[in-house]
């Protein structure tokens, strides 16, 4: 088959706004070819919204709704019990998606109540580590010492001072049946985690992570690249947790150190000039230690 | 007299929208060494890369040129070219 006819059964239609390699627009594509045709979508208020529906156009090719930045679960919630009312449930499943702070920021009590009503939703969080689409400035799922707009580097600062929110271990303390992190660096597996993920009754979170070559500073080729040597690296570990159980996780055949994730982008390079730098690149390095001892990665 | 026709867009039509004006560089399918492991279609961010059986190619109208085809094709089938008119 050779035409373009292959590109119209996306889900996510060509000639959207998103920047030229962004991860985030093509999570959004493997996450929804995965998920099939007869699903509604509720999408908050981000990157993902305001570059695929330019008024008065639209991308997407299956019923979708975009909602306030905070409520995306919520009109979810509300989708998903009307089904439930019209007996169409078992028929129509219902995927609610967020940035990374309109999961961990501002959409999080939403997304709690969502979790603990037991609704049937597949969650999918797009964390690319910062507000991309208003400048670039921090989220709570921003790692330790990047460089923003509202974090930025200078002779007091290395950046973003706080940790990584764990927003797995959030949803997991919520005891729902299926939670697992994915990266767009690996595209089979972030189908199989949505296919599985659509099997199961009840609330479901999925956090992909997705690089974004304007706020994080690199080439737009490079999007998987990067994307891959965080996985390669320990600091954003792969895996699955069904009934708070972890069930599998992405091995490391090779464990590569910090540096060769950080010093590929800009937000980080403030690292690489000083001696105190390298007292940071230790002390990320020691947090991608702790995420392969305690995922067992290695 | 009716001002506003809908308030939503209609499903997939920023198709409308060629973004394959934003390209500074094409990516050229050589054709020559592939092995057909797909992965060109997967991650192309806008979902344009097309074909089966080693023959695959991009649509120019939405490609933006962001050259993560070529850098991931595991044989390098796939270059890219700087844009000339």
């Amino acid at each position: 088959m050779f035409d373009k006819e292959m590109t119209e059964k996306n889900s996510v239609a060509p000639g959207h706004n998103a920047c030229s390699g962004c991860g985030l627009v093509l999570a959004a594509r493997l996450v929804l070819n995965a998920a099939g045709k007869d699903i509604i979508v509720t999408t908050a208020t981000g990157c993902l919204e305001v570059t695929t529906t330019n008024y008065p156009h639209s991308a997407w090719r299956v019923p979708w709704i975009h909602s306030l930045f905070e409520n995306s679960s919520a009109v979810a919630s509300g989708i998903e019990a009307a089904l439930k009312a019209q007996g169409k449930a078992d028929k129509i499943k219902v995927i609610s998606q967020g940035g990374d702070g309109a999961t961990a920021d501002i959409g999080m009590m939403c997304l709690s109540g969502m979790f603990e009503r037991g609704h049937d939703i597949l969650y999918v969080c797009y964390d690319n580590e910062a507000y991309m689409n208003t400048g670039i400035q921090r989220s709570s799922l921003t790692p330790f010492d990047a460089s923003t707009s509202t974090t930025p580097f200078g002779k007091y600062s290395f950046g973003n001072p706080t940790n990584k929110k764990d927003m797995p271990a959030i949803a997991a303390a919520h005891h729902i049946p299926y939670i697992a992190t994915a990266s767009v660096a690996y595209p089979q597996d972030i189908e199989k985690k949505v296919k599985k993920a659509l099997q199961i009754k009840g609330p479901k979170y999925l956090q992909l992570h997705a690089p974004c070559p304007l706020g994080w500073g690199f080439k737009t080729a490079y999007s998987i690249k990067i994307a891959k040597l965080a996985v390669q690296t320990g600091l954003y570990p792969l895996f699955e947790m069904e009934n708070g159980v972890i069930t599998s996780r992405k091995k490391l055949a090779r464990v590569l150190p910090v540096e060769a994730y950080l010093k590929e982008q800009t937000r980080f390079k403030h690292l690489f000039v000083s001696e105190d730098g390298k007292k940071e690149l230790e002390r990320i390095q020691a947090m991608a230690n702790e995420n392969i001892k305690k995922f067992g990665l290695a | 007299m009716q001002t506003t026709k809908t308030l939503y867009g209609e499903p997939g039509s920023s198709v409308q929208n060629k973004t394959g004006s934003w390209r500074t560089e094409r990516p050229v399918f050589l054709h020559k060494t592939c092995t057909d492991c797909f992965l060109c279609v997967l991650v192309c961010p806008d979902g344009v890369v097309f074909g089966s059986n080693k023959i695959y190619d991009v649509d120019l109208d939405y490609c933006k040129g962001c050259g993560i085809c070529a850098e991931e094709c595991p044989v390098k089938d796939i270059v890219m070219e700087r844009e000339v008119k």
